[in-house]
């Protein structure tokens, strides 16, 4: 059962007759609908083209937040090998937003840390929407300095609607988390590469994204405040998200034009979640690219990689 | 000279300007509703003299009394491409940016300086919350950069007052990234083994908190700032229950070792001094009022910002 969007009506109408007709089918013999029911997958086909040809800011927030959209624990599951999760953060908790360990990546260790949102009620909850605590962050350093002293690349997954704003999260230092997260990963001599596979919200996303390389999925996000919440604030009406996703520039191809994303990684067509295996297989390709292009340069070179690519930052917007 | 101008003129302006009087003259602590006299109210730092309440301050305000004699000379700030996303909420951003320059005669939402506090030489950086809320700006980037570089080409401590809503939303991704270039300029004093002291001022929130504002090497806060990461609000809106008395405020967070002093207003300089001078490996300092060090230093009176005569602005701010 696919789940639509709400601008994906049309296209669910047209897909659930064309259904509908093969069921009939199927349950008496003598019926011949296939003619119609293919009718029916070309327009839906065409539509799906139409509609993902030239998706407005508000709608890619959309599809970057499908339900159906692989998450963390699925790109782990299809690029790693020998994944071996590390909990905890010898302080407080093991947060179960964020998820990391040891793998291997085409048989090369690496560090994997990535935000997982879950995918159904059950695990939504345990995962916290994808809503890191500061543990989590906490998690994410300490892993972080486990890959750096041993030399181990590190790659992050970005998914996240935010830092998770609770009472036991800022009374612990959700900000602090935050800040000494972004601050590991610039000081890292290691390898980082960085992939937003969903939504990049906000400072919760910059603490796993400050990486030499950031790549971003075609409909990702990456943004400093939810369309909504910029609505609510600059428009006192948070109905207004359409306007204030268009007006924040947070898409990938914006990202990539001030030069913050480096990679575009393009997805199938109707979002990645329509074949996930085909944009798994692509960000695992984009990863191991990245990865090798880092691979030559040393400790020095990749944290002056690092500096150089966030003080540029401030220097150039985007053309008119 | 005639009557005209000499009784006419006068008496008419005085009935224009008569309701006005008293709000300049005077003002209603909004804590405990105590009608304060300006002069005595700046003289005690913009702290109520009944309650000890503390009242905003600028950082101009700030600098001439924390400065030894009240001279500084203002470390200037390289300017970032304006408006880099052609943002427009209800307002164009450019429009948004005038008249917050013109309402705090300033030229953006941070001020950097140089001089010596107790004869100890320091570098300070001070964030205007009544300019867009303090937000995080390409600017104000610029400013910590320009000021951390100025710190370690002086030797300087670097010494910075927070006062922010978080990143600025009409500069987008570009605000939030922001978060990893200050915690560079953090980085850079650090490597060259200075001190980096933050005073937390009310109130301090959100992508500032989460990066150089939680950096300090010391932290200290000013009585009851609003620090945190999420807005209380939002939180309350998160758990569905009432946040405890005291949430966020600077003592709630000493409370819960997120910081390690909270200072009132009037001990601050002496304490820098101390902190500074100690980390410095400087001995003790002569405390008080100092005269101005010895070369005179430029002293400035003048406000920034070109195009500002000091004149009470007509539109409505939006404190983020």
């Amino acid at each position: 059962m696919t789940n639509y969007l709400e601008f994906e009506k049309a296209l669910a109408e047209i897909e659930g007759k064309a259904e509908e007709l093969r069921a009939m089918a199927r349950s008496s013999e003598d019926m011949d609908v296939e003619k119609e029911a293919s009718a029916l997958d070309k327009k839906a086909a065409d539509l799906l083209k139409t509609l993902y040809s030239d998706l407005s800011a508000w709608r890619k927030c959309q599809v970057a937040r499908h339900p159906d959209r692989p998450h963390c624990h699925d790109y782990i599951d299809a690029l790693f090998t020998e994944f071996t999760p590390l909990a905890g953060d010898r302080n407080f908790a093991d947060d179960l937003s964020v998820m990391g360990g040891l793998a291997r990546l085409n048989d090369q260790p690496v560090m994997v840390i990535g935000h997982e949102k879950g995918n159904d009620t059950k695990s939504r909850i345990e995962h916290n929407f994808g809503m890191a605590r500061p543990e989590g962050y906490r998690k994410a350093i300490r892993l972080m300095d486990l890959a750096d002293r041993f030399g181990i690349p590190v790659v992050t997954l970005v998914d996240t609607p935010g830092a998770y704003p609770g009472k036991g999260a800022e009374e612990r230092g959700q900000s602090e988390a935050i800040a000494r997260s972004t601050e590991k990963c610039l000081s890292l001599s290691v390898p980082l590469v960085s992939v937003v596979i969903g939504e990049g919200g906000s400072g919760g996303a910059v603490a796993f994204a400050t990486a030499n390389r950031v790549i971003m999925l075609e409909h990702s996000i990456y943004s400093v405040i939810s369309p909504e919440g910029c609505a609510s604030i600059l428009w006192k009406d948070a109905e207004k998200m359409r306007e204030a996703a268009e007006a924040l520039r947070l898409t990938a191809q914006h990202l990539k034009e001030l030069g913050i994303c480096d990679k575009v990684v393009i997805e199938p067509l109707g979002g990645a979640h329509r074949d996930p295996q085909k944009a798994i297989d692509d960000v695992g390709k984009a990863i191991s690219a990245a990865l090798g292009e880092l691979s030559n340069m040393d400790a020095k070179a990749l944290r002056d990689n690092r500096r150089r690519k966030y003080l540029g930052l401030g220097s150039k917007g985007l053309a008119a | 000279m005639n009557w005209i101008t000499n009784y006419v003129r006068p008496k008419i302006n005085s009935i224009f300007s008569r309701r006005e009087m008293p709000e300049h003259l005077w003002t209603k602590c909004d804590e405990c509703g105590t009608m304060l006299f300006h002069r005595e109210l700046s003289e005690n730092l913009n702290v109520c003299t009944n309650c000890g309440h503390h009242m905003p301050i600028s950082p101009r305000d700030r600098f001439r009394t924390l400065f030894d004699a009240g001279v500084f000379t203002e470390v200037s700030v390289p300017d970032p491409v304006e408006d880099p996303l052609k943002f427009r909420d209800q307002k164009r951003y450019p429009d948004r940016l005038r008249a917050a320059q013109k309402k705090s005669g300033e030229k953006e939402a941070m001020l950097v300086a140089e001089g010596e506090i107790g004869r100890t030489p320091v570098v300070v950086a001070g964030q205007d919350f009544s300019f867009m809320g303090g937000s995080m700006s390409m600017y104000v980037g610029n400013a910590i950069l320009a000021g951390a570089e100025r710190a370690v080409e002086t030797k300087r401590p670097f010494i910075l007052f927070s006062a922010a809503g978080g990143a600025r939303m009409q500069e987008g991704i570009l605000g939030l990234m922001q978060m990893p270039r200050t915690t560079i300029a953090v980085q850079m004093i650090k490597e060259a083994g200075l001190p980096y002291i933050v005073v937390l001022t009310h109130p301090t929130t959100g992508g500032v908190t989460a990066s150089y504002a939680m950096l300090g090497d010391v932290q200290i806060a000013e009585p009851n700032a609003l620090i945190g990461f999420a807005g209380a609000r939002v939180i309350e809106q998160t758990i569905r229950e009432q946040l405890p008395e005291g949430f966020q405020r600077a003592e709630y967070l000493l409370d819960h070792g997120m910081l390690d002093r909270v200072t009132p207003r009037g001990e601050i300089r002496d304490e820098l001094i101390t902190i500074v001078r100690m980390l410095m490996k400087e001995p003790p300092a002569i405390k008080g009022d100092l005269p101005a060090p010895e070369p005179m230093l430029e002293p400035v009176a003048e406000p920034a910002a070109e195009e500002s005569p000091a004149e009470p602005a007509q539109d409505e701010d939006e404190p983020k």
